[in-house]
């Protein structure tokens, strides 16, 4: 299985792996997946008051294509209104990284993870 | 890495062919060209003359006589005939067959063809280490039950079965007993006829010849086996398996297997040695890694071993440009599925999913062994440096009580 350059270089180089303090109320964070299924995504983004995501991190267990898809969420993320970031759709996911049609869950996966960070946030500070 | 030398360790998918095979095969593409069934003229002559050297080597390997070897196209056409051709010529005896769970596809995705045609299978469970429990194999033999198929060595974990105890229950209860030694012959002693063993597949491609060659064994006397050919033609292999004789693929099987009779020891002390160096290594460099299948019952130059937490094509990602494994992953199935031979052994999917498998051979090196293991390592860290279920292990926090949302 060949894999295009850009999801390559997101495995290998993987951007903004990490941790936030989850207990900090500008943080939002979206786990998902599940161990058996063979992919666990924890993606986290960090909230400026004014409402634009000034930090996000990742950790994901999974493929490369997991790896790379969460790894490039965040990428995306980092600059975004948290409103901009609920229009990121999966499917630019897959453009960009040029997913194979069997790793098109690992983008939809990203895709839940950013919706369910951003709504975590958005309960701590309803 | 610096080395950009490409390490091979997939040896239970395929190994190289060995030079010496190859310079024996050679001659049979040019200089050779008959067909052995040719019967009238010095080309022909020459080609069955090749054919039948072959023949006398591999039936030397497995202590069997020659007219008890039938040339296939590999592994999974001498699987198909045993299975279909024993189902056919038996159907008035019986229609019932066993196998295991953790056979190869070529012999359950026979068997459930077998069921499409009006017989009855029923697949064994194993124990954690892959082994079968002879109770219940003799439990499930009856009145119609005409064959027992179970494979020599499991090519996913390298568990070898009990053979001599299963071929004593099927001579006691009168049924045959087949097995897929594809992943056993020519690396450990597989003579049929010591353990009961009446049909036997194997393949040229896993013991150092050639693809695209395979024998099926039928026991010729005591008892006298027969299977229904399941590919007519001009009636070759005693009328078992029609088709040109591939001369220099089944050259090259027998010189393989005169290789093997004379190294297969030696190459098994060495590669064992080297596994477990790897096996050892491992263990001691990372936490939280589990072998899979039966350490002592194994072949030698297999482990399968989980890395918890790390998801298996993933880290074979890291380094794959130079590292050859295989993995139980579900990302590596075209099916999404993880192993089912895993599976069947009891392991949970997280396991399944972080399982590697090496399979050694008669040309790893050590040097080899320990750039695997330091990337392995590497890789292995790397990787749960990524993992958020890593981090939340690592934290004392119970996964299994997690709520995972299921996708
Ligand atoms: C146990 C077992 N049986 C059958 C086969 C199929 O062999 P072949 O490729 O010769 O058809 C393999 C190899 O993939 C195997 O490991």
């Amino acid at each position: 299985m060949a894999y295009s350059n850009q999801l390559l270089d997101h495995f290998k180089n993987p951007r903004n792996v990490g941790t936030l303090d989850k207990e900090n109320k500008n943080v939002g964070t979206g786990l998902v997946g599940a161990p058996e299924c063979g992919d666990v995504m924890r993606l986290q983004i960090q909230v400026s008051d004014e409402g634009v995501i000034e930090d996000a991190k990742f950790k994901t267990f999974g493929c490369g294509s997991a790896i790379a898809s969460s790894s490039l969420a965040t990428e995306w993320l980092k600059g975004k209104s948290v409103e901009d970031a609920l229009k990121i759709d999966n499917m630019a996911i897959v453009e960009e990284l040029a997913l194979p049609p069997v790793k098109i869950h690992c983008s939809v996966l990203a895709e839940d993870a950013i919706k369910s960070a951003i709504k975590d946030y958005k309960e701590k500070n309803a | 890495m610096a080395n950009p030398r490409k390490i091979y360790l997939d040896n239970n998918s395929t190994t190289p062919c060995d030079p010496r095979v190859v310079e024996a095969m050679l001659p049979y593409f040019y200089e050779v060209p008959g067909n052995a069934a040719s019967r009238n003229h010095p080309f022909g002559w020459a080609a069955e003359e090749a054919v039948s050297v072959a023949r006398e080597q591999i039936a030397d390997l497995i202590g069997v006589e020659e007219k008890e070897i039938i040339f296939t196209s590999g592994a999974t056409e001498a699987d198909n005939l045993a299975l279909k051709g024993v189902f056919e010529m038996y159907k008035r005896k019986g229609n019932h067959i066993i196998t295991v769970k953790t056979e190869h596809k070529a012999v359950l995705d026979s068997c459930a063809k077998i069921e499409k045609m009006g017989g009855e299978v029923t697949y064994l469970d194993v124990d954690r280490k892959g082994r079968l429990n002879l109770e219940e194999l003799e439990a499930a033999i009856k009145d119609t039950t005409i064959l027992v198929s179970v494979m020599w060595a499991n090519n996913e974990t390298g568990t070898i079965q009990d053979m001599k105890a299963i071929g004593d229950i099927c001579e006691k209860h009168g049924v045959l007993f087949m097995s897929d030694a594809t992943q056993a012959v020519g690396k450990i002693k597989t003579h049929p006829k010591e353990v009961g063993v009446h049909l036997m597949a194997f393949t040229g491609h896993k013991m150092y010849g050639p693809k695209g060659v395979g024998v099926l064994f039928v026991n010729r006397k005591k008892p006298r086996v027969k299977v229904t050919a399941q590919i007519d033609g001009g009636g070759h292999e005693r009328g078992m398996r029609s088709g040109t004789l591939n001369v220099p693929a089944i050259v090259g099987m027998g010189k393989a297997a005169a290789i093997a009779k004379a190294e297969m020891e030696q190459d098994a002390a060495r590669v064992s040695k080297l596994r477990d160096k790897l096996e050892k290594e491992l263990s001691a460099n990372l936490e939280e890694v589990y072998l899979n299948g039966d350490i002592d019952n194994r072949m030698p130059h297999v482990t399968n071993l989980s890395f918890k937490h790390v998801e298996g094509e993933g880290l074979m990602m890291t380094f794959n440009e130079n590292i050859a494994v295989s993995s139980g992953s579900a990302c590596t199935s075209a099916s999404l599925e993880p192993s089912y031979v895993l599976i069947a052994l009891g392991l949970g999917d997280d396991l399944a999913h972080s399982s590697i498998r090496f399979s050694l051979g008669r040309f790893t090196t050590e040097e080899e062994v320990d750039l695997a293991i330091a990337a392995l390592t590497k890789g292995v860290s790397h990787m749960r440096d990524l993992s958020p279920i890593w981090e939340m292990y690592k934290e004392g926090i119970d996964l299994d009580a997690v709520e995972w949302s299921e996708h």
